[in-house]
């Protein structure tokens, strides 16, 4: 994007390129994504949507190509290390500590947050205990945020599917993120469930002007929520753009529909 | 028929009922014995909770750590130094699981990462022998093993120390999960290794301090055991013993483990001591595995364990 009058970009994809084996999920994707902005990418299933989410948290390393975060190179940094950049994210089947429980979960969100020593914490003192509280209290302002006030005693495990869902963007934004990596935080949920995933992300931009960029196939969800719309498919950028432009972009409309030949 | 209903459901309470203090021995030679247990079991507990494998070789661990800490005593050193030395070569331990096992295993399913750690047991059962020789050796950490009555209750002195040793280390991990954001980070890492990752929790560091503290529990848990019946191979198979304590604590839990250790301890020592003559004694070579496999049946995720909840 070259666009006059936009923000700095915060994220710079430059040329990623990924292959696992004869496979090439990711070739030559670059884009970049301005600081605060909702982006939404979309494509087909296997459009490699996923795998250029996992190369940006470090999941994945490309073969080539780079990354930027915030003006700095960090294409090679393991995942526990872009997340220290500040770059948060939740995942497509939801990988949330089934065993612990939802404030417990939300909390781990804070650990790259706390310091201080072993010793006073163990013994749950001083400024340990004053610590806890203090990310507690955070904690307890992203609970309240999310209406999951009902549930923080609860197993993440046993929750249904579209709280744990919830549960799991509650984890990402403990860790007070510069940029949000959301893989397809609506699927299957029901309408009403997604109006309100719509509401939380919107209020998390609006709230704490947190950058985002997701995943999502439901097409209305995209144009409600997201000024910037980066399509894939095959591994390839076919579109890049305001909503409007891409939605009515051909190469899209060949990729959603099939190319008509006739 | 009535007489055997009466040697089984009345005779050995009146017996408890008539002997108190001899009770009191009783139960308390148990606990001390179930503390022990806890502390194997604890070094279990600890590998599961943060990276889902049964390590098989604690047990050897153990005897490793006894094995090293005896060997460098009898070269010389004074206990303290040897001790030192001793925490040094297990923490170097679990630097080089983590490198050499671990690391190419990780992401594997849980079986491979517990056959790689039976492997494990015979390394180290093997350079703990090549290292130190394959005698029983005696560990004395000064400890007397003598006796002194309160009460007119028989006590032990290494007993009693053991016992409280392992109640303190107990007490301290405990809190050390629960409480601290190390503890959380490894309920964290045990539960989910990608999300682990996602919100900055560096899975080597882990793996490394966990294995540190299970070799630590293990120093701990072959001086008490070694001081008592002397360092040698069968030290390795108390390891056995640390199972039942697990199935019945649950392998997640470390309250569980301590709760788990203290029934099995009392449980079987009662029952040598009242139920045994019936059938002719040995009661407390079996006992822990009847009750484990009771608990199989009827409660498999253990008294704390976490329920395992199938989503179809």
């Amino acid at each position: 994007m070259s666009g006059a009058g936009r923000p700095p970009s915060l994220l710079e994809v430059d040329g990623i390129s990924v292959r696992f084996g004869a496979v090439q999920a990711l070739d030559g994707v670059s884009l970049e994504i301005a600081r605060g902005e909702i982006a939404a990418i979309i494509g087909p299933n296997g459009a490699g949507k996923t795998t250029l989410l996992n190369v940006i948290s470090g999941f994945y390393h490309p073969n080539e190509g780079a990354i930027r975060f915030a003006g700095a190179d960090r294409t090679h940094l393991k995942p526990y290390e872009v997340a220290t950049l500040g770059i948060a994210r939740t995942f497509q089947n939801v990988a949330l500590f089934k065993g612990m429980s939802v404030l417990d979960n939300i909390m781990t969100g804070r650990l790259l947050k706390m310091h201080g020593s072993f010793l006073l914490e163990a013994l749950y003192w001083g400024p340990a205990r004053r610590q806890e509280l203090e990310h507690r209290g955070f904690v307890e302002q992203i609970i309240d945020f999310l209406e999951i006030q009902a549930i923080r005693k609860t197993p993440a495990g046993r929750l249904p599917y579209g709280l744990q869902k919830r549960v799991e963007l509650a984890r990402a934004l403990a860790a007070e993120p510069t940029l949000l990596l959301l893989d397809e935080p609506m699927a299957g949920m029901n309408v009403e469930e997604k109006e309100d995933m719509c509401r939380f992300i919107l209020g998390v931009n609006d709230e704490f002007g947190t950058t985002m960029a997701l995943i999502e196939h439901d097409m209305s969800v995209v144009m409600d929520i997201s000024g910037h719309v980066v399509a894939l498919d095959y591994g390839r950028k076919i579109a890049d753009g305001t909503p409007d432009q891409v939605r009515n972009d051909p190469a899209v409309i060949d990729a959603y529909l099939g190319v008509a030949h006739a | 028929m009535l007489s055997l209903l009466h040697a089984v459901f009345v005779a050995p309470f009146l017996d408890m009922a008539g002997a108190p203090t001899f009770l009191a021995e009783v139960l308390i030679g148990g606990i001390a014995a179930g503390l022990m247990y806890s502390l194997v079991a604890l070094g279990f507990v600890l590998i599961f909770k943060a990276s889902g494998v049964f390590n098989f070789a604690q047990g050897v661990m153990v005897l490793f750590a006894a094995l090293t800490l005896v060997g460098l005593m009898e070269m010389g050193l004074p206990v303290a130094v040897a001790l030192l030395a001793t925490v040094a070569v297990m923490v170097a331990l679990a630097f080089g699981i983590e490198r050499v096992v671990l690391r190419p295993l990780v992401n594997q399913a849980p079986i491979i990462l517990f056959m790689a750690t039976i492997g494990l047991t015979f390394v180290l059962e093997g350079l703990g022998e090549m290292l130190w020789g394959a005698n029983v050796k005696k560990l004395d950490v000064g400890i007397p093993d003598e006796s002194f009555k309160v009460a007119g209750i028989l006590l032990n002195k290494l007993e009693l120390t053991a016992a409280g040793t392992a109640a303190v280390l107990v007490a301290v991990l405990a809190v050390f999960f629960q409480r601290t954001r190390i503890g959380r980070a490894l309920r964290a890492v045990a539960d989910d290794h990608e999300a682990a990752l996602s919100i900055g929790i560096p899975l080597k560091t882990i793996w490394v301090v966990v294995w540190s503290v299970a070799g630590l529990v293990a120093i701990v848990t072959g001086i008490m055991w070694g001081a008592k019946s002397g360092v040698q191979f069968s030290l390795s198979l108390i390891a056995l013993k640390a199972l039942p304590v697990l199935i019945l604590g649950g392998f997640t839990s470390v309250p569980g483990a301590i709760v788990g250790g203290l029934i099995v301890g009392t449980g079987e020592k009662l029952g040598e001591v009242y139920w045994g003559p019936l059938v002719g004694g040995a009661i407390e070579n079996w006992f822990a595995y009847m009750l484990a496999l009771v608990f199989l049946v009827f409660r498999p995720q253990g008294l704390f364990g976490e329920r395992i909840i199938e989503r179809v």
